[in-house]
């Protein structure tokens, strides 16, 4: 059946078209950085520090520089002088960023120079000839103790500290007083991991000294971010710095933040004479120097409740840890909010929140980016709640969810959250996953002392970020709104191309923007051509172009959308005036001709190419009032934001809500502590859906990334910094031998606040780590184990159980019962 | 130093072609398919063999050619994605992923093509668990592997039928 919205008929969209990205990437054909060659290109390789935290006394490169086939090398101090610290986007940072370490190293895989060389494995042997001496200084791996200042990474900030701010809404106070239950919970705590994108980082970079323009080919994924960075940084006026994408190998926002790599390139380029240089990161540097996710510990939480356990008020200190720079920082600090009661009403709460460096890796936005943190800490406060007050987790959740009727529902502190059915979607998940059954094998298997868990994890997925929330972080800072570009033109021969200013790394952009074109010119998405990856000159870019944050289907869609209807409108008004017509007697399809507009009337047609024709190279034809005529449509497409209220903290921070309910049945293994995965569901709800299986792909995806950093992945560290997963191996991505069969369902509640009802998706808010922590938490409550962190593996829970040193509920947790 | 080396003469065979080559002994069989032969549809994920994205098939069996040296593959057959495809026609593996929507930044594609190329050759019927231990050693962030099993699954349908 044929959807319809904003008045046309929609035969594309909404239906399981196959990927246009498909051929080229089956055959081998794709075209990524890496595969990239240039004439005389030379290849760049990083030195960099073994320690966490050290002074650096002296960098001798000159056996470097004596290797045969060495072209130059780079250091901090020669880069001081040509270039600015980066852009800080907190308030009065003093933090000094530049892409190497000057003074002082701060965290273990920090570059500290880099060698240029005429092949990759001569760079390789010459890196290794770069001495550096340090002194080494106390690390600094606990957010908690970074907070103290006994050791400070930025001596120039005086503190650890970057941000600090309380989010305070309603009587708070008022709540506790009169709650009937008050439950405490000292701490949990949110571990460090990343999405790792199978593809690495990979610059090449030419500071072209002819016409003294920067060129890059990359996979950065935010580059109109990218290039207002780099602009400062290199001193550079923006319109001179060219930034190309193509195929990229995954981001998951990871590659937001390889500008600085970006800034070396452009450097080591120009001193090597303007040749073109690559620097093609390997999967170690990846782990301990890309970036990693926010990690998070939540302190002194306490939760107020009424005799029948709806929550109504919430207060906890926040502490977030962004590693040794805060450079897409402090914007987690208030990124969070976006879903500050999660899916839940109540209404009063006071988050104390503050942002501080460690010795660590940098972190970067990563799928669920700040928001994952908060919506896992509200999960843990509600199993935990519902626990204490003997309630079922899941009627837990059905007392206390935003009800279907509210919507759209104004939080606490100004979001509107579109539209959503959180007990629907629980009552889907429930069916889906024979909730009565599996509680019944639950029952039979405690008595055989059996640890069997059932968890439920409902989350959120903001998408289309009001920028305005940076100044909630920073009054100063000049961003608001949101906005996405798309171009969309008939070629010189009539070919139907559309540009749009997004990056996509496998969210099969191509196909969704040409299914919307589609729907509008009434042809066949087979027709249009859809031009892939990023880049600045085909002026399609606004300042927030990228992919990232959930919001292609809204922002990019809606552009796209938009210049596909400025299109057909010239069109329409050239059509009737070759053929003698009225506009409204224009009709759009498919003749002998291939796509064409006709007169109804008259039957006369004109097809693209001679549409094109008239207006390309045969514009004598045309009279002077159809000069503007140019079938080559730019639209750039707005979000309908207001800048927040600064000192309130408060505003719409997102404009679509999509949302997902996650359950899952595990088993941790009496003799060997090992959790294995026994059922899982995951339903999602992502408004109207263009199509549906890039949509199902793209939850599998999310569930995966879920399940693998609730299970698998952890970014650690040992006591003085050494990151102890700096491979593959060690960090242990999920694979096919420990991924579940997932059962998919979805509900569609169509976004008010998009021109076709659907809402940004992708990232999956992390459903699967609340879910996997509710579980186990199901399973270990028996046992006075509170699921204090996001990160659970054989060996934790172990030490949980037999050790008794984690988790251990008498300590963690204490329930105050005001009930008469 | 590098320069120092002997380089070391190589025959090989790769996607029906013959190559001859002198190669120094360090260079591994993934740079010399992308660097030499500009094979660029096998990529490099993680450098210590976990990933899988490098794969290709030698002498009929699926090797991470980040683990092999090129030298070690004198006298061998290679076959790569490139050489999957027959007269423009897709492969029915390389099919069957598509229509399955198993791909999507594609990166982990080309190896998991091979790999599954492999498992086929001698197994016509996997099941669901030697599917999954066929393509343990083959990385995706993007799908969760839901779409791959399936396609899998439907290559194997599809070969059957033939």
């Amino acid at each position: 059946m044929a959807i319809k919205f904003g008045g046309e008929e929609k035969k594309w969209v909404g239906k399981a078209l196959p990927r246009k990205e498909e051929d080229r990437l089956l055959r081998g054909r794709g075209r990524f950085a890496d595969d990239i060659k240039l004439r005389d290109m030379a290849y760049l390789r990083f030195v960099r520090s073994p320690y966490a935290h050290a002074r650096i006394i002296s960098i001798d490169t000159s056996a470097a520089e004596a290797l045969a086939g060495v072209v130059c090398t780079l250091t901090g101090k020669e880069i001081v002088p040509q270039t600015q610290p980066f852009i800080e986007i907190g308030p009065d940072s003093k933090v000094r960023d530049y892409p190497f370490a000057v003074s002082k190293v701060r965290y273990q895989g920090e570059p500290v120079a880099a060698v240029v060389a005429e092949s990759a494995s001569i760079a390789d042997d010459a890196a290794e000839l770069v001495r550096v001496e340090y002194e080494a200084l106390e690390p600094v791996m606990d957010a908690e103790q970074a907070l103290q200042d006994n050791s400070i990474l930025h001596e120039e900030a005086g503190t650890n500290k970057i941000w600090h701010g309380v989010f305070e809404y309603g009587d708070v106070e008022k709540d506790f007083q009169d709650a009937a239950f008050v439950v405490r919970i000292d701490r949990l705590h949110f571990h460090r991991f990343s999405s790792t994108p199978l593809e690495n980082n990979v610059v090449i970079g030419e500071w072209n000294l002819k016409d003294d323009r920067i060129y890059y080919s990359c996979n950065n994924s935010f580059p109109s971010f990218a290039i207002q960075f780099l602009s400062a940084h290199l001193n550079v006026h923006i319109d001179r710095i060219r930034v190309q994408t193509s195929d990229i190998g995954g981001s998951f926002g990871i590659k937001i933040t390889n500008y600085p790599q970006m800034a070396v390139v452009a450097l080591a380029s120009k001193k090597a004479g303007g040749r073109p240089v690559k620097w093609v990161e390997t999967r170690s540097e990846h782990m301990t120097s890309s970036a990693h996710g926010n990690e998070r510990t939540f302190r002194d939480t306490r939760v107020a409740l009424d005799k029948n356990g709806l929550i109504t008020a919430i207060t906890s200190r926040h502490i977030d840890d962004c590693g040794a720079y805060p450079r897409y920082e402090p914007l987690g600090c208030v990124i969070w909010s976006q879903v500050f009661p999660g899916v839940y009403r109540f209404k009063n709460a006071r988050i104390d929140f503050t942002q501080t460096v460690t010795n660590k890796c940098p972190v970067g936005p990563n799928r669920g980016y700040s928001r994952m943190q908060h919506l896992w800490f509200l999960e843990r406060v509600i199993d935990i709640c519902a626990h204490e007050l003997g309630i079922p987790a899941d009627e837990m959740r059905m007392r206390n969810y935003i009800r279907p009727e509210e919507f759209p529902y104004t939080t606490p502190n100004g979001c509107v959250y579109d539209s959503g059915n959180y007990p629907g979607m629980l009552e889907l998940a429930k069916q889906l996953i024979g909730w009565d059954a599996w509680k019944k094998k639950q029952a039979e298997a405690q008595k055989q002392g059996r640890l069997i868990g059932i968890g439920i994890g409902t989350t959120l997925d903001s998408g289309t970020n009001n920028f305005g929330q940076s100044q909630i972080v920073n009054p100063g800072a000049p961003f608001s709104g949101n906005s996405q570009g798309a171009n969309c033109k008939l070629d010189i021969y009539g070919e139907v191309v559309v540009a749009v200013g997004s990056c996509p790394q496998g969210q099969g952009h191509e196909t969704t923007a040409a299914q919307v074109v589609a729907d509008v010119l009434n042809i066949s998405p087979d027709l249009i051509t859809v031009r892939t990856g990023f880049d600045t000159e085909r002026n399609v870019h606004t300042g927030f172009s990228g992919t990232y944050a959930s919001q292609f289907a809204v922002s990019g869609l809606s552009a796209v959308h938009g210049a596909a209807q400025k299109l057909k409108t010239e069109m329409k008004r050239l059509a009737a005036f070759v053929l003698e017509s009225e506009e409204d007697d224009v009709e759009f399809g498919v003749g002998a001709q291939g796509p064409e507009l006709r007169a109804k009337r008259t039957g006369k047609s004109i097809n693209y190419w001679g549409l094109a024709n008239i207006v390309n190279v045969n514009s004598a034809v045309l009279p002077v009032e159809m000069y503007d005529i140019t079938l080559n449509c730019r639209y750039i497409w707005r979000a309908p934001f207001k800048v927040p209220d600064k000192q309130r903290k408060y505003g719409n921070l997102t404009l679509t809500y999509a949302s997902q309910l996650h359950i899952a049945v595990i088993e941790v293994d009496r003799e060997t502590f090992i959790p294995t995965i026994l059922d899982y569901v995951a339903v999602d709800d992502c408004g109207t859906v263009i199509n549906p299986p890039i949509v199902e792909g793209q939850v599998y995806g999310a569930t995966a990334h879920g399940i693998g950093a609730a299970l698998l992945e952890n970014c650690a560290y040992d006591a003085v910094g050494n990151m102890l997963t700096s491979t593959f191996s060690d960090y242990t991505p999920i694979t096919a031998l420990n991924m579940p069969k997932i059962k998919y369902g979805h509900i569609q509640t169509p976004s008010p606040h998009s021109y076709s009802g659907a809402k940004g998706m992708g990232e999956g808010g992390a459903a699967p780590i609340h879910t996997i922590s509710a579980a186990l938490q199901d399973a270990l409550f028996p046992n006075g184990i509170i699921i204090e962190d996001s990160f659970n593996n054989a060996d934790s829970l172990f030490r949980a159980l037999v050790g008794k040193e984690i988790c251990q509920a008498e300590r963690l947790v204490k329930l105050e019962r005001r009930a008469s | 130093m590098p320069e120092n080396i002997e380089k070391i003469s190589v025959k090989l065979n790769v996607n029906g072609k013959t190559y001859v080559r002198n190669l120094e002994p360090r260079l591994l069989l993934v740079e010399f398919l992308r660097e030499e032969l500009d094979l660029t549809g096998t990529h490099v994920g993680c450098d210590t063999t976990y990933c899988g994205a490098c794969t290709v098939l030698m002498n009929g069996a699926a090797v991470k050619s980040c683990t092999v040296f090129a030298v070690q593959a004198d006298g061998a057959e290679i076959l790569t994605v490139e050489g999957l495809e027959k007269d423009g026609q897709l492969h029915p593996i390389q099919k069957a992923f598509g229509d399955s929507y198993g791909l999507q930044c594609g990166y982990c594609t080309p190896g998991l093509l091979i790999s599954t190329y492999e498992l086929l050759s001698h197994n016509k019927q996997p099941s669901d668990k030697q599917i999954r231990k066929a393509i343990a050693g083959n990385t995706c962030r993007c799908t969760g592997y839901q779409n791959i099993f399936k396609a899998i699954q439907l290559a194997a349908q599809n070969r059957t039928r033939t």
